[in-house]
């Protein structure tokens, strides 16, 4: 056995990236996760329109957090901002009841807003202030099922797990078998080679994700009320930054062992730091930036936006938009990391000095 | 065109795992770099296909479309079938869809490989995987063939016609440089370089390296020749190999003319010498 202790200790100082994920990592995630699992909500964001908006406006006390008064608007562009995903709130005033309408694909604010609404109207009975009387209505998901709010995040996330960890894998698996030193002498570019990486998991992942969502609304009823092309095209974008992220893991592990850790490494936070299951805004200013980085985050804006709101394509310009930014970069970093595999005659060695350099013709 | 490395020097850290070495890749010849374990012989042949850059020195070789290399590893894809590994190559260079089908049955029966072109890479004999990495590399009839040890733990029947498959290469006017541990292998090549540590003891055509052998090389029954232990001498088949690097062979040692084997022998007990 001792033989044993003794040659696993000497294998793993070797492996130091390993030592230090072991050690480093339990304590990093402990208090990443500790600052973004928050389910109190602080901050609302909530528009007011209507004739009264100003005075309702004014009557508003945190966790609202008036970002827009609009008194010459009316409830359809309330509705508007709701459904673009630019308040969880909207006040409607003007008629004979004060309308209050809420985004049900935010759970945690919406049960937060319906509490400090029923401390408001207690407050404002008690002090004897005659107001009219409030009506509330949650929209897009009025029973508040989590199963609506959950599944289509859950069906990114699934994605996440699946894509990044087999892609993670493809890059360092050639490196482990020595076919990689095939493909360098091979005539194909490193971004032939990463996108061939990519392709054929693409088409797989994007088969896997349709079903997951379609199981999703058979078996618990969620509904799919948006435009699929722009679910589609959010998809594609989130599965490309996805397997992108594998393939970038693989260019920089030496073994299938590191890979799988970095793989670890990348959809762990994307559990709890994504606004899956805890609201993004409700997070520690310290570990909030790590979600803006994560494509999961902008995949749920996305698939909740358009399946339980009908969020339009116009709307979601800002997800769209970095989740097509993050995939340029991962997918450059990829492939800028994998041309060093492919050319390393290209790339002086590791200590030459710059007097070292010798010639290489290549006749065309 | 002659290819080549000229004076190449190849550092990894404070390493120097290739000093000063010319390797010539003639076309229709054969250069077979031969040495022992850790001598260089892959360094050198990386480097000719553009895996490793020289700090100094000069490289030439054909463009990538124009080579054909054969790692080490032998690079088959093992989950892949002897076809399906064909085809994969057959698209990286780009062989015409009307080549390809009549190029690879033309490889698969040189190679005796025919009838196994649905079993997996993985499933392949050592002395098959060699055979079909070698015929991956031919796919496109390249202008500079290199391959890496592609007879190591082959057996002698697999060997001689892996040979066979280089020699025909080379004789329809590609340029093959051959790395190899065995010795006899060089004797049959157009061009050798003799590796040791990085360095080049020797090298030139193989008849050349045995007109330098210095000094004479002679034959006894015993180590040394039956007098006292000498580290000059070396086992060969029943009976001794002596090399007297100054003519004068020990008493009891008769003369002997050196063949390749003695003559590398000869060169790496010179260099060790500092002769």
């Amino acid at each position: 056995m001792w033989a044993m202790v003794a040659k696993e200790f000497r294998q793993l100082r070797r492996d130091r990236r390993t030592v230090a994920m072991m050690i480093v990592l339990p304590v990093v995630l402990l208090v990443v996760f500790g600052y973004a699992a928050n389910f109190d909500v602080h901050d609302i964001p909530t528009v007011v329109v209507g004739p009264g908006a100003r005075q309702a406006a004014a009557s508003l006390r945190p966790p609202f957090h008036v970002t827009d008064v609009a008194p010459a608007a009316g409830e359809s562009a309330a509705r508007s901002k709701l459904q673009d995903g630019q308040a969880v709130v909207a006040v409607v005033t003007g008629g004979t009841d004060v309308d209050v309408l809420m985004d049900g694909t935010q759970l945690f604010s919406v049960q937060t807003a319906e509490g400090a609404l029923a401390k408001l109207s207690a407050s404002t009975r008690a002090a004897g202030v005659a107001a009219p009387p409030v009506r509330q209505q949650i929209l897009y998901n009025p029973r508040l099922t989590t199963s609506w709010v959950m599944v289509p995040g859950l069906a990114g996330l699934i994605l996440v797990f699946v894509g990044t960890l087999i892609t993670s894998l493809g890059v360092v698996r050639e490196r482990q078998t020595g076919t990689l030193e095939q493909l360098a002498v091979m005539p194909l570019r490193a971004r032939d080679v990463i996108a061939g990486k990519i392709a054929p998991y693409l088409m797989v992942a994007a088969v896997d994700l349709t079903a997951i969502v379609l199981i999703g609304m058979g078996l618990f009823g969620v509904p799919f009320t948006g435009n699929v092309a722009t679910f589609a095209l959010g998809a594609a974008l989130f599965l490309l930054v996805t397997l992108g992220m594998g393939v970038l893991i693989s260019t920089v592990s030496q073994n299938q062992g590191q890979a799988i850790q970095l793989a670890f490494m990348i959809m762990l936070p994307q559990v709890l730091l994504s606004g899956l299951i805890f609201p993004v805004t409700s997070m520690a200013a310290g570990v909030r930036w790590i979600s803006y980085v994560l494509p999961l985050t902008y995949f749920i804006q996305i698939s909740r936006g358009v399946m339980l709101k009908a969020t339009p394509i116009s709307a979601l310009g800002q997800p769209l938009g970095l989740l097509a930014l993050l995939a340029v970069v991962v997918l450059g970093l990829a492939i800028f990391r994998f041309r060093r595999d492919l050319a390393p005659s290209g790339r002086r060695s590791r200590d030459a000095k710059p007097r070292d350099r010798g010639s290489e013709a290549v006749a065309a | 065109m002659t290819w080549g490395l000229e004076n190449v020097r190849v550092g990894f850290g404070h390493r120097i795992a290739l000093d000063g070495v010319t390797v010539p890749a003639g076309p229709a010849s054969v250069t077979v770099v031969v040495g022992g374990d850790g001598a260089g012989k892959s360094t050198c042949l990386k480097t000719l296909v553009g895996l490793v850059r020289p700090q100094a020195g000069s490289v030439r070789r054909p463009a990538k479309e124009r080579i054909g290399y054969v790692p080490a590893t032998a690079g088959l894809y093992a989950d892949l079938t002897v076809q399906q590994n064909l085809d994969f190559s057959a698209s990286a260079y780009r062989l015409p869809a009307g080549q390809r089908g009549q190029r690879e049955q033309q490889l698969l029966e040189r190679t005796g490989l025919a009838g196994v072109r649905r079993r997996l890479g993985g499933q392949l004999s050592g002395g098959m995987q060699r055979k079909l990495a070698v015929a991956l590399a031919l796919l496109h009839a390249p202008d500079l063939l290199v391959l890496d040890e592609p007879t190591t733990g082959v057996d002698p029947v697999s060997r001689a016609e892996l040979w066979r498959l280089i020699s025909a290469a080379a004789a329809q006017g590609t340029a093959v440089v051959v790395a190899t541990t065995y010795v006899n292998e060089a004797a049959r090549a157009a061009s050798v370089v003799l590796l040791e540590a990085g360095k080049a003891l020797a090298s030139g055509s193989p008849d050349a390296i045995l007109r330098g052998v210095p000094g004479v090389v002679g034959t006894a029954a015993h180590r040394g020749g039956g007098g006292r232990p000498d580290p000059l001498s070396w086992r060969r088949g029943v009976g001794w190999r002596v090399w007297a690097p100054d003519g004068e062979l020990p008493a009891g040692v008769e003369r002997a003319a050196p063949d390749f084997d003695d003559a590398v022998v000869v060169a790496e007990l010179a260099a060790k010498a500092g002769r």
